[in-house]
């Protein structure tokens, strides 16, 4: 919403500057989004007199013009046809910067003759693009010579433009603006002006009709016309066209110019029709299937029966509250005119503009509720300017319906403002602030009846008022007031998965990944590739094809980054995100992944190659020693679950596995990503990924905090390797297990030490060495006893596995 | 010659043969050929048994005190031997220190902004009292908007940029319209319904706005916060962000600047700015937050009387203050998960902040 400060006196007695009001319109809810004076660019531009005009003595299409600027009388070479002798223009010295043309005026001769400045045209002065000529002002101003230009024609008033909230219909209006202005005592409203001579004495010869189905009755509840008959249609006056020119509308006609400025100037779109055009009764209706029109912004539109349009008894001429037709609009020949002033309802006025798409002042101003007590005064007003701008004689006023009533009465206890502000205000000063606003404030003491104005229809309720009275007091002066705290050290307050999700970030981290936050929505086939694509988890509206699909899972957005930093000349990359992922549209099934890749030659003691011996290629080990130090992280002895080869498909089966506790619950999946899923996410492989379920990891319970005893036994561990030849299908992890079952006292760790097939061995066959720690507990081992724990080792592993000991 | 004269002559030998050994070897072969079993010092104590009786006595206390001088000249020599090869194996050893070393996990890993600045945040909110709610990124319409008391057709509907679920609200019967929740303020509601006040709480994460330019990504972080009681008010509000601006900007004092403003489901509303000279540039406002005193209607949506219970929210984006502490120029830059950008932006994992260390160490 853009005014000029003169417009806003129009309304405002005030003598406050454009910063002071546009602070105070910031602070009460009208954010001023920019002041911008044209009057600046043009301080130095100042009006002259061409006292002569002679042709250059060297150029044909150039004049030397002798210029009267006020203070002296100096030499201008001058190429405009219009330049003339005795004519007012705009004269720039050197020296001056012209906006239009971006140059810095210099001293030098053109064709020889030295000109001592310039005389513009309104092109050069960016105020249009008009560069027929120079800037010829009326003989009026022949007694400004040497004034500036912009003082002179009233161009120095500043454009302030006012982001208006939703719920302020009534400042899409100058009016409104000054009214809350007022209120917060930076001037005084003007009283209203009452158009006089408006009445007519004819009836409307064209009726009006509302031919509204019950259902859709609000639709448009009142519609009011006035005939005007024998208009001169030309010009509007020039301040008008100023003004609207000055907030970016562009002069058409005196009587559309008048319905654009009251629109601006009080929030109430008007329309008017040539009443020529029209045949039989003009009426609101609902649109009906395959009618269409073409609208003033040059497009045809199709209507549908949710539309609430104006037609008359031949066609559709235009969407109420959003756009007239082309066809019933007004030229300069246009003799008898018909004027709307109606009320449209907002819900259906917003739905027909998202519908069209169209953006119009009209729809601004109605799906945000226009005022309806200012339907038959906003008449009578448009009516007297447009008789002041074409003439004419106006009819008498033709209603159909009646304006929606307005009767929000709101019992209210001035004590609410501290309760829910925290501000003590006195009583007086909140109900003249009520009624400056415009609100009737009924009673006395301290719980008063409140009436709200018809153009505010935001106000339902109490903390309403709270707000206004708040809003214009100023929320600076609410003074703060410490929260109560509770006692004492402050609580934790993270859940369990919170302080997972945070603790799992860090041991990430600490393992050399990189954190990385990368979309939520991936694009379809990607997320179909890591097992989504659930119905409900589409996008109505992607702003992308990449971003349509909920991902299903980390690792597509984790792998399209890697390809991304190795575009960019890295070499190794190790990125892992810890956020949510998605199963469904429904709440539970969004879940918490911890997950991460390792591409090249990246693991936990460095990437890349180095002197001492380069890192790994990163493979199923690097991802496995991640989720394992992870779970550690997160208080879980990864040893406790089940590893199986069932990781899903997007790993390589032969090299991935799942971490399980019984065949439902699914902790983590590790391993290499499958060539196939890397070809689909054009990475090259291979590449070690993780899936950590965060959520997942059973909840340690911990009874106290005291730790158990540390059992350090004060005789010497000893260790014994053993060499089992296995089937090369069998688990290490079976082997472990078997070794470690064969004594749980006496036996404190196994370890495995070497890993070694060949043809020696025969085919389908491994080799297994173990390392087992033997830890006494009350005694010394003889060395029976060392023999007898290590006969049950090789008897238990051969039991469980098949193994042999190797000799 | 005289028995003295012998030995003397033969301790002046021995002397300058143990001077004289180069190396271990060395003089350890002139410990044998001295003192060892057939060693010339043994051979003339044998000479002893053919002297006359009163001779032997000095003879042999001459000899004893050779072998003794001997001896001590000898480990005098091999301790120096050996220093001198200890000496000299160092020598050999000396290796090139400038040879690069590897950083080390700890130095490589990096946490990234957002993740940091939650951790900040919770740890402030924390200390203030406040839990941390959470709901899902895919949120009904009802709970995104008309709880919220944005019902249907609201004009602040469209201005939210709304992301729809394919198929929600028509296909399946009854079923609701589904969206991506355009801010955190569903979990306001997720949380009145769950539990009774008082409540105090954050709420952070993931929302997404149809939107996408210089300064705007379609997914971005925001945090939330409730408060409500019976008692808090506009007061409180402004106290509460005045505390959180100092400790999160780790500054002594904010200016910070409150003014009206409309959000549908706060009344009265006001946005906040706050005085850039936090972040050391002083002489501009900066926008950082919207709240209000929480709507009596979206109260009473969540089955709580408003005539007696009352509060206040905020909301503001967690990338847009994780910018403005850490000067990090680009909103889009946080989500393009660029090694360089992490590497130079990001925190290490023992970056953990406290109230008590200090939030950023």
């Amino acid at each position: 919403m853009k005014f000029t400060l003169s417009w806003l006196k129009d309304h405002l007695d005030t003598e406050a500057n454009a910063e002071v009001l546009a602070d105070k319109l910031s602070s009460m809810g009208l954010e001023v989004e920019s002041i911008d004076d044209p009057g600046k660019k043009l301080a130095p531009f100042t009006i002259a007199r061409v006292l002569e005009a002679k042709p250059h003595p060297n150029a044909d299409r150039l004049r030397v013009c002798k210029v009267d600027t006020g203070s002296s009388i100096v030499e201008v070479v001058c190429g405009a046809p219009n330049a003339k002798s005795g004519m007012i223009g705009v004269f720039a010295s050197i020296g001056t910067y012209i906006p239009g043309t971006g140059i810095t005026l210099e001293a030098k001769p053109v064709r020889g003759v030295v000109s001592a400045g310039m005389l513009v045209s309104e092109k050069e002065l960016e105020l249009s693009d008009d560069h027929r000529g120079i800037i010829e002002l009326d003989a009026a101003f022949a007694d400004k010579l040497g004034e500036r230009y912009a003082d002179a024609l009233g161009l120095s008033d500043p454009v302030l433009d006012v982001k208006v909230t939703p719920n302020r219909p009534d400042c899409t209006g100058v009016r409104g603006i000054a009214r809350d202005l007022a209120a917060a005592n930076l001037g005084k409203l003007k009283p209203d002006k009452k158009p006089t001579g408006v009445g007519g004495d004819y009836d409307c010869p064209i009726d009006i009709k509302l031919e509204l189905p019950r259902h859709a009755a609000d639709a448009c509840p009142c519609f009011a016309g006035r005939y005007i008959r024998g208009v001169k249609n030309g010009a509007a006056p020039a301040w008008m066209q100023q003004r609207l020119k000055a907030v970016g509308l562009r002069p058409i006609n005196a009587l559309v110019d008048v319905t654009n400025y009251l629109s601006l100037d009080r929030g109430r779109p008007l329309h008017v029709y040539d009443a020529d055009k029209l045949q039989g009764a003009i009426r609101a209706r609902l649109g009906r299937r395959g009618e269409r029109f073409l609208a003033l912004d040059g497009k045809t539109y199709q209507v549908d029966d949710t539309m609430c349009v104006i037609a008359d008894e031949r066609a559709v001429l235009g969407f109420g509250g959003i756009m007239g037709g082309e066809e019933t609009g007004t030229t300069t020949d246009t003799r008898n005119v018909l004027i709307e002033c109606a009320y449209f309802d907002p819900l259906r006025t917003a739905a027909t503009g998202r519908k069209t798409g169209i953006v119009s002042d009209a729809r601004y101003r109605f799906e945000r509720g226009v005022d309806p007590a200012f339907i038959l005064p906003g008449l009578d007003l448009g009516t007297g300017m447009m008789l002041e701008a074409a003439g004419g004689e106006p009819s008498r006023r033709k209603v159909a319906g009646a304006p929606p009533e307005t009767k929000t009465v709101i019992s209210f206890s001035f004590a609410r403002v501290e309760k829910f502000a925290g501000i003590k205000l006195p009583e007086k000063e909140m109900r003249a602030t009520l009624e400056a606003l415009g609100f009737a404030v009924e009673g006395k003491g301290g719980t008063v009846k409140v009436k709200a104005p018809s153009w505010r229809p935001d106000i339902h309720g109490p903390a309403d008022l709270v707000e206004e009275v708040v809003r214009i007091a100023g929320l600076d002066k609410v003074p703060s007031a410490p929260m109560p705290r509770a006692s004492g050290v402050a609580k934790p307050v993270l859940t369990e998965t919170q302080k997972r999700v945070r603790h799992a970030r860090r041991v990430l981290a600490a393992r050399g990944l990189v954190e990385a936050v990368t979309w939520s929505f991936i694009p379809e086939v990607q997320a179909k590739a890591f097992g989504g694509g659930q119905p409900g988890l589409e996008l109505e509206n992607p702003i992308s094809s990449e971003m349509t699909t909920m991902r299903p899972s980390l690792l597509p957005g984790l792998l399209a980054a890697v390809q991304r930093n190795r575009n960019r000349g890295a070499a190794d990359v190790g990125l892992f995100e810890v956020g949510q992922a998605y199963r469904g549209d429904a709440p539970k099934d969004q879940f918490v992944a911890a997950s991460g890749v390792r591409a090249g030659a990246s693991a936990l003691a460095g990437s890349g190659r180095h002197w001492t011996g380069a890192a790994p290629e990163a493979g199923l080990f690097e991802a496995k020693s991640d989720v394992v130090a992870l779970l550690a992280g997160l208080g879980f002895d990864a040893g406790k679950a089940q590893v199986a080869g069932e990781a899903p498909s997007w790993f390589h089966p032969g090299r991935s596995a799942a971490l399980k506790l019984g065949p439902k619950l699914t902790l983590a999946h590790f391993g290499e990503v499958h060539p196939v899923t890397l070809e689909l996410m054009d990475v090259p492989g291979p590449v070690a990924a993780f899936e950590v379920f965060v959520e997942a990891i059973p909840a340690q319970t911990r009874k106290s905090l005291a730790r158990p005893a540390l059992e350090a036994a004060d005789l010497l561990p000893l260790r014994r390797d053993f060499a089992f030849l296995l089937d090369a299908k069998v688990p290490a992890g079976d082997v472990m297990r078997a070794a470690m079952g064969a004594d749980k006292k006496l036996i404190a760790s196994v370890s495995v030490f070497d890993v070694f097939e060949g043809e020696a061995l025969g085919p389908g066959k491994k080799s297994l060495a173990l390392e087992v720690t033997l830890q006494p507990r009350d005694k010394t081992l003889t060395d029976a006893e060392i023999e007898a724990v290590a006969q049950r080792i090789v008897a238990e592993v051969k039991r469980a596995t098949g193994g042999q000991i190797r000799a | 010659m005289t028995d003295h004269t012998k030995i003397s002559a033969l301790e002046k030998a021995l002397l300058a043969e143990i001077a004289g050994a180069g190396d271990l070897d060395g003089i350890e072969r002139v410990r044998i050929a001295a003192l060892g079993k057939k060693g010339r010092v043994p051979e003339l104590m044998a000479e002893l048994g053919a002297l006359p009786a009163d001779q032997r006595r000095a003879f042999g206390q001459a000899v004893n005190g050779l072998k003794t001088r001997v001896g001590e000249a000898l480990e005098v020599r091999k301790a120096e031997l050996e220093r001198g090869a200890l000496t000299a194996r160092l020598a050999a050893e000396i290796t090139d220190v400038t040879l690069p070393v590897r950083a080390g996990p700890l130095q490589d890993g990096r946490i990234h902004p957002v993740s940091q600045v939650f951790d900040e945040v919770a740890e402030i909110f924390g200390d203030m009292g406040f839990s941390i709610a959470e709901g899902p990124d895919i949120e009904s319409d009802d709970l995104n908007f008309t709880k919220l008391n944005i019902p249907p057709e609201h004009p602040a509907r469209q201005e939210h940029d709304t992301f729809y679920m394919k198929g929600t609200g028509k296909e399946r019967d009854n079923a609701p319209v589904m969206v991506l929740r355009t801010h955190t303020s569903p979990v306001q509601i997720r949380t009145m319904l769950a539990q009774k006040p008082p409540i105090r709480i954050i709420a952070p994460g993931r929302v997404y706005r149809m939107d996408s330019d210089a300064t705007h990504t379609p997914m971005f972080h925001q945090i939330e916060g409730l408060v409500i009681d019976e008692s808090s008010h506009l007061g409180h509000l402004k106290w509460c962000l005045e505390e959180f601006c100092k400790a999160f900007f780790e500054v002594g004092e904010v200016r910070m600047r409150f003014r009206a403003s409309h959000f549908p489901f706060t009344e009265p509303s006001m946005e906040v700015d706050i005085d850039a000279a936090a972040i050391g540039k002083p002489g501009k406002w900066l926008e950082i937050l919207g709240s209000g005193m929480v709507h009596p209607n979206v109260i009473s949506n969540c089955g709580l009387d408003p005539e007696k219970y009352q509060g206040f929210a905020f909301g503001m984006g967690l990338d847009r203050i994780a910018m403005l502490k850490y000067a990090i120029p680009d909103l889009r830059d946080m989500f393009a998960a660029d090694l360089r950008w992490l590497r130079h932006y990001g925190f290490t994992a023992l970056d953990i902040p406290t109230l008590a260390g200090g939030l950023s160490g």
